[in-house]
């Protein structure tokens, strides 16, 4: 097989990947103007989640393509249960703060998850097998692909355009695009500000559990997963400028791409290759790849 | 008044002299361990936590005095030993000053510690500093000795050079053809030498063969798309690698179905540890290393049947490397106490009587017999053993085609740099 298709097949998987993760990630900075640290130790917990829950279903004769569903249910109540009790009882304390204390806060928050995730779920790795077996192999000239991995970039894309559209063509859409601008005018128009938040937030929450979720049948969940992908998505998110939807997405394809060439063409730099493009891009755009300078739009 | 103050006073200094001579009894009749390996972490559920349970049980079973011949003493010289556990995350850094807490305010009489290199690397000089008898039980890096001298400080398992010189014999033994081999190792100081060490040995044992891909994601990355397109891409005869834990699980678990493992042979050096939790995943034909002769791989020995069944019994699986390692430091230093307490008429051993004890000892361990022989005494060797995975009658996972080699076949001479002696071709080596 052409060798430039290769790589662009293995980076557009991998930017998938990286953009579900990262979408929650340059949303909830977006609208709350968190840097939200913790993302990593929600996306474990979207892992673990989807493990158990696909293992129950199983369990109980619900196989197939029911996994599937086990493991978006396994994201959603992550969001319900973890949202109110960080951004609620705790966040919300800090919102005008300096950033940099917020970053602060979640990453204590982050350092947290690790340790309750292990009390929950333990040491010992859990493992999702079944739902990366739905979709069968596709051969693509010499390579097998598979079929999961390949439905990533649909449910990337999926992800992207509900977010993005959501935010522009619906009423709560609109209502969060005023409390992003100006909250302050959006809450004596009547918004309920907080209420903004906290969608905002749960959305952010389950797409980190999400991405989690759908990465649990490829690698076997176990503490120390979530280190990688937070700091990989921070990169994403910078490159793409920080709160810009289209930015996340152009800056996972960057980096995905950027770094699948490295694998074929210079291994060495496979690690470095993501933060060449970073520090790159922020010679010549501080900003981001998509984020107007001094405005706080998604 | 002034007598009723002095009986006050002299009582009190009678009481404390008593309570500081039961106190001083009560630590001869003790013996405190420092244990420090990973309790959370990426390294925690594969090397970590089995280690820890098994220097748990080893330790009750020696206190019981269950431990089989010559083992079977109470204790270490007839002193309980009492466990401080300490986890290993956090980093180097973190790892010296937890090292100094052990030392000056735990008072522990020995640490047995550290599975990664770097905080080896870190904490001996500082055990040299403080003078305190310090076992090195499982990290890989052949440097701790290779660039410093230590009086204080042993290593009780090889380095890791022995696991990719062994890998390279094996396919040799086994009459494997290769004519390109590649590789995916992590991009860290483990994988990046075992690289080098692997490379360096298929050139003298397979001088014709030529590399067709050597990947190193990153420590944790999760994600082996790519490098699976690549690996399969460039179809070499042979697959090397060292990755561990999560990484190899995942690295295995996204490869297989893409038929990486059917295209080319995958020799892993440090896998054994993942065969329980993958169960019948795992595919056939891939060849296994434990860096060392441990379980599957141990050798057959009263010893060794003894603690796989203790071990399998306490936590319903089976016994891999990281206890095992484990294990042979605490033999180990079960050994070099007595001997120490034989010499000084029985009395506890100060770290200058251990570390004289130790140096240059050898031991049954039930991966075989530890050599104190590297390093003027203060590194051990030990055989090494490789073996194939195939499916038994039930479907699970087992290893066939075990081929074993001595200590001196997969080791280093004496004060030779490894990848000197394996790029002179490997003069001394005792393969038979």
């Amino acid at each position: 097989m052409n060798l430039a298709l290769t790589i662009l097949i293995d980076g557009v998987i991998y930017a998938s990947w990286l953009f579900i993760v990262a979408l929650g990630l340059t949303l909830v900075f977006g609208v709350l103007r968190i840097l939200n640290f913790a993302h990593g130790g929600l996306y474990a917990l979207g892992a673990y989640s989807a493990a158990v829950t696909v293992g129950w279903f199983t369990g109980h004769g619900l196989d197939g393509w029911f996994t599937i569903l086990a493991m978006f249910i396994a994201a959603l109540a992550v969001a319900v249960i973890v949202t109110p009790i960080i951004e609620r009882g705790l966040l919300r304390f800090f919102y005008g703060r300096d950033e940099v204390l917020i970053l602060l806060v979640t990453y204590a928050v982050f350092l947290m998850l690790e340790d309750i995730t292990k009390l929950i779920f333990g040491v010992d790795p859990y493992y999702v097998f079944e739902p990366r077996t739905l979709l069968g192999n596709v051969e693509i000239g010499s390579l097998f692909y598979v079929g999961y991995d390949l439905a990533l970039i649909g449910t990337a894309i999926v992800c992207g355009l509900a977010v993005w559209l959501g935010l522009r063509r619906t009423r709560i859409g609109k209502v969060t695009l005023a409390v992003i601008a100006e909250p302050e005018v959006a809450a004596t128009m009547g918004v309920n500000v907080s209420r903004i938040h906290l969608l905002a937030f749960g959305l952010g929450v389950f797409l980190a559990a999400l991405g989690g979720a759908l990465t649990a049948p490829l690698i076997s969940v176990q503490p120390g997963i979530s280190v990688s992908v937070v700091i990989v998505s921070f990169a994403v998110v910078i490159i793409g400028g920080l709160g810009s939807i289209p930015g996340a997405a152009i800056g996972a394809l960057i980096v995905g791409i950027a770094r699948s060439f490295a694998v074929y063409k210079v291994p060495e730099a496979e690690i470095f290759i993501i933060y060449l493009v970073m520090v790159v891009v922020l010679i010549f755009r501080p900003e981001g790849l998509f984020k107007p300078i001094q405005a706080r739009r998604i | 008044m002034k007598i009723a103050y002095k009986a006050l006073l002299s009582g009190l200094l009678g009481a404390t002299a008593l309570t500081c001579g039961s106190a001083a009894m009560a630590q001869d009749d003790t013996l405190k361990i420092g244990v420090v390996t990973f309790l959370s972490g990426q390294a925690a559920q594969s090397f970590g936590v089995p280690a820890a349970d098994g220097g748990k049980l080893l330790v009750a079973k020696m206190n019981a005095g269950e431990v089989p011949a010559p083992f079977d003493t109470v204790g270490m010289g007839g002193m309980q030993i009492e466990l401080v556990l300490i986890d290993e995350a956090g980093g180097a850094t973190v790892q010296v000053q937890e090292f100094r807490n052990l030392v000056q305010r735990e008072n522990v009489d020995v640490v047995v510690g550290y599975v990664g290199s770097g905080d080896c690397l870190a904490v001996a000089p500082v055990a040299e500093e403080l003078k305190q008898f310090t076992i090195l039980y499982d990290c890989g890096t052949p440097r701790v000795f290779e660039t410093a001298e230590y009086d204080y400080v042993f290593r009780t398992a090889a380095h890791a050079s022995m696991d990719n010189i062994g890998l390279a014999r094996y396919l040799k033994a086994q009459g494997t053809e290769v004519s390109t081999f590649a590789g995916i190792n992590q991009d860290y100081a483990f994988g990046q030498d075992s690289w080098a060490d692997f490379t360096a040995a298929m050139a003298q044992i397979y001088p014709e063969a030529e590399v067709a891909a050597a990947l190193f994601p990153a420590f944790g990355a999760g994600q082996y798309g790519t490098e699976t397109s690549a690996l399969m891409s460039a179809q070499p005869d042979i697959v090397h690698s060292s990755l561990w834990g999560g990484d190899l699980q995942a690295m295995v678990l996204q490869a297989l179905p893409r038929g990486l493992f059917q295209r080319s042979e995958v020799v892993l050096s440090a896998a054994d540890h993942i065969l329980p939790p993958l169960g019948k995943q795992m595919p056939e034909g891939v060849v296994i290393g434990a860096r060392g002769a441990y379980g599957f791989l141990a050798p057959e020995s009263d010893l060794n049947t003894w603690w796989f069944d203790a071990y399998e019994a306490e936590y319903d699986v089976m016994p891999v490397q990281a206890p095992y390692r484990m294990a042979q430091a605490l033999l180990g230093l079960k050994v070099a106490v007595e001997k120490a307490m034989a010499d000084n008429g029985g009395t506890k051993p100060t770290s200058e009587e251990l570390a004289a004890a130790m140096q240059g000892s050898t031991w049954d361990s039930p991966g075989g017999l530890i050599e104190m022989a590297n390093a003027n005494g203060h590194q051990a060797i030990q055989p090494t053993a490789f073996g194939k995975t195939v499916k038994d009658a039930e479907g699970n996972i087992v290893l066939e085609d075990i081929v074993r080699f001595d200590a001196r076949c997969v080791n280093p001479p004496t004060d030779v740099i490894a990848l000197d002696w394996i790029n002179e071709g490997f003069p001394g080596a005792q393969c038979d």
